[in-house]
């Protein structure tokens, strides 16, 4: 019993000591990290946290303005994320990287909204969470406008005539992506034969879903969910002997990484992400060497977008020739002001621009994978 | 003996009222005085939230008996309709606080409303059996309002299920949007109406808890045999019990859903439940100022750990057993009636040397 109580005290000590070594100084920057590092969603959190980390040390190592990152953990809860946002707010945060998911965001942003804390999301990708506030911005693609590039392409290339559709209706990224993707698709003229839903609760056993599509002759299977549902539905399909072709988009990135999952099935699905980890550009290669050397891991698209939100976040703060000694409100403005006019060539798309909303505007990317590796698809 | 009896209850009572009024008193003096960080601020209203959520279970599950799982639908119940109320209003209702109490007296009465619909066939149901109807509750709650979709537009109010959601006419606006959940939520709750609900809980609980109806709520859980043979109706008064029970729980659903600035469905799960529950265990069943404490203390503990990192949540874990290891042990127990009965001693001598 003391023993454990010893060890939870020198805990807490040699925890507490990192926490209070750390001040700010002329010149560099604290930068706040909320996601859920714990929990069901902590893939997510914990990429972001891991890939925001390589991106500041490689900052920090340029020798100019420096940031500092502080990451808590918000438990995919918006409660929780209040109170992470609210601690970071106590260390002294000036920016913010994040949060990871929506809902915590659609709750943190009217709040960093009043406290004029600037706000860059890497993931959060509703589009309620831009309009939070004139200070909130995203780096990744808003949910309607993948689904609307989906079926854009869809029809573009002609990949399908009957359109089958499964998702989760008590997903907002699914329900967001599914309300877009069925508008495009009927002033486009696509024809969806079903659509079929799933929740957090049911998604143990997707054979209904699957068995439907089948029924109904869908050619196409549009899946706007995320990877390790799509795994199933992959599987159950071929032990059914169902073989449309599978859309994703980019919550489907990682389903070459998933445990016990045959990755031969995956031959063929096609997806939409505006990240590929497998890109021959230099910057990718080195940022994925990076990660794999460290964490011994291939980053998925939320490092990646993490990795870009801490350099859009540098190369704004350096062209405002900010230092970090200026008030939340001045450093909030600067950073408006830079990221509604500038272009920031990143590792999830080129060219990127904002709107003044706080959208992003980049090019999306359709793949397909291919001998178990992602191939654009032309 | 009776009177002793009645005394030492009074006394606990006291005690419970004076517990939370002091805290509130330095609280409010603290904040007044711009000592309190944002993240203390920040627990406040939350902390009030689950206070008034635990005693309203305790209630149930201290008092009367019954383990009941789906108290977090209660809460969903009052949260969704207090803030679609106090979106409405958003015109009509000028003062913050006004909104904010009739927000809450909705969501309570649609949550008590409900909790006696649910009530008729689950509470002919016994032990176990209410456990996972309570359960099922909860759940299906969660994911009706997550299918939900109400709204306004020119042609007044609407209100859909997912599959069948139909177009706004000109300029409407949906206020709840099924998995997304309600957002661009005005924030109206306060520590003060938070503190106020606390008082109001406590004076409904304990009253209840001390009057007749309390006493033959007490008998039907110590054994509902004899409770019957002597002419008490058994499901009435448990009905009593849970219909106060979900009404709190909805006017703090209110109180809570008012707080942040976007609120979803998934917020009250299971886990939600099953969290208020161990607030109820660990501060000791049918003990309501424990549940105060251990609301309180629980809320803040994962939080004030967060220096931990990652191994905050099993730091929490550890705490909780412990804590359980500890309340329950009868040496523990053993050790602190002998404390209690040294201090009554020596009260009792002072006294008694006062007197001469």
């Amino acid at each position: 019993m003391k023993k454990l109580l010893a060890l939870v005290l020198t805990l807490a000590m040699v925890t507490a000591m990192f926490a209070v070594g750390a001040s700010a100084e002329a010149g560099t920057m604290k930068i706040g990290m909320s996601g859920p590092l714990t929990g069901g969603a902590a893939v997510y959190g914990t990429a972001v946290a891991r890939a925001a980390q390589i991106a500041v040390d490689e900052v920090n190592a340029l020798g100019g303005l420096q940031f500092e990152l502080n990451c808590q953990d918000d438990e995919h809860d918006a409660e929780k994320a209040v109170s992470a946002y609210n601690t970071l707010k106590d260390w002294g945060m000036q920016m913010m990287c994040g949060t990871v998911t929506t809902k915590p965001c659609l709750a943190v942003g009217p709040e960093a909204n009043e406290d004029r804390i600037f706000m860059v999301t890497p993931s959060a990708s509703a589009s309620d969470v831009a309009y939070t506030g004139d200070n909130v911005f995203q780096i990744c693609f808003i949910d309607p406008a993948q689904g609307k590039i989906s079926a854009e392409v869809i029809a573009e290339k002609s990949l399908g005539s009957k359109i089958g559709i499964i998702y989760d209706s008590s997903d907002v990224y699914s329900t967001g992506i599914l309300d877009s993707f069925t508008e495009e698709a009927e002033t486009l003229g696509l024809e969806i034969v079903c659509t079929e839903a799933f929740t957090s609760d049911t998604k143990a056993d997707l054979t209904t879903q699957v068995t439907k599509c089948k029924e109904s002759g869908a050619d196409l299977v549009f899946l706007p969910i995320y990877y390790t549902e799509a795994s199933q539905i992959l599987t159950t399909a071929s032990k059914i002997g169902y073989a449309p072709l599978f859309f994703g988009v980019d919550g489907m990135d990682g389903i070459l990484d998933v445990e016990n999952f045959d990755t031969s099935l995956a031959e063929g699905l096609h997806m939409l992400t505006p990240f590929a980890a497998d890109a021959k550009d230099e910057r990718t290669a080195a940022f994925v060497a990076k990660y794999k050397e460290l964490y011994n891991e291939v980053p998925n698209q939320f490092a990646a977008d993490a990795y870009d939100v801490i350099w859009a976040m540098y190369q704004a703060a350096t062209a405002a020739g900010l230092t970090g000694a200026e008030s939340n409100e001045d450093i909030c403005a600067a950073m408006i002001e830079q990221f509604t006019s500038m272009t920031y060539d990143g590792i999830t798309g080129m060219g990127m621009t904002w709107d003044e909303d706080g959208f992003v505007s980049k090019a999306g990317n359709v793949v397909k994978i291919q001998d178990g590796a992602y191939v654009s698809v032309e | 003996m009776k009177k002793t009896l009645l005394n030492k209850d009074k006394g606990k009572d006291f005690l419970t009222y004076a517990v939370v009024i002091v805290a509130f008193v330095i609280m409010q003096f603290l904040s007044s005085q711009g000592k309190l960080s944002s993240a203390v601020t920040g627990y406040l209203v939350p902390v009030c939230c689950y206070i008034v959520l635990a005693i309203s279970l305790n209630l149930l599950v201290g008092v009367c008996g019954e383990l009941s799982l789906g108290h977090a639908g209660f809460m969903g119940i009052g949260a969704f309709s207090g803030v679609v109320l106090a979106t409405l209003l958003k015109n009509t209702v000028d003062n913050a606080t006004l909104r904010l109490i009739l927000a809450m007296v909705f969501g309570g009465t649609l949550a008590g409303l409900i909790g006696f619909l649910i009530g008729i066939p689950v509470l002919r149901l016994r032990g176990d059996y209410l456990a996972i109807v309570t359960l099922a509750f909860g759940e299906i709650m969660k994911n009706i309002i997550g299918n939900m979709y109400v709204g306004t537009d020119e042609s007044g109010f609407r209100f859909a299920i997912a599959t069948a959601k139909p177009k706004l006419v000109g300029k409407g606006k949906w206020i709840l949007s099924g998995a997304m959940g309600v957002t661009g939520i005005k924030k109206l709750s306060t520590f003060a109406v938070g503190f106020g609900l606390i008082l109001f809980t406590l004076f409904v609980v304990l009253n209840l808890i001390n009057s007749k109806e309390g006493r033959a709520i007490k008998a039907v859980r110590d054994n509902r045999i004899a409770a019957e043979s002597v002419g008490i109706n058994v499901t009435t008064f448990r009905m009593k019990a849970f219909v106060v029970s979900a009404f709190l729980a909805g006017m703090a659903g209110a109180l809570y859903g008012l707080n942040y600035s976007s609120l979803d469905a998934a917020k009250f799960n299971f886990n939600t439940s099953i969290n208020i529950l161990v607030f109820v265990v660990l501060g000791g069943m049918g003990n309501i100022l424990g549940s105060v404490i251990s609301a309180t203390v629980l809320y803040i503990l994962p939080e004030a750990m967060r220096g931990l990192a990652d191994y905050r949540m099993i730091i929490y874990a550890v705490v909780l057993i412990l804590v359980m290891l500890f309340t329950w042990s009868p040496k523990v127990k053993e050790y602190t009636s002998v404390v209690a009965d040294r201090m009554k001693h020596l009260f009792k001598k002072e006294k008694e040397a006062a007197a001469k």
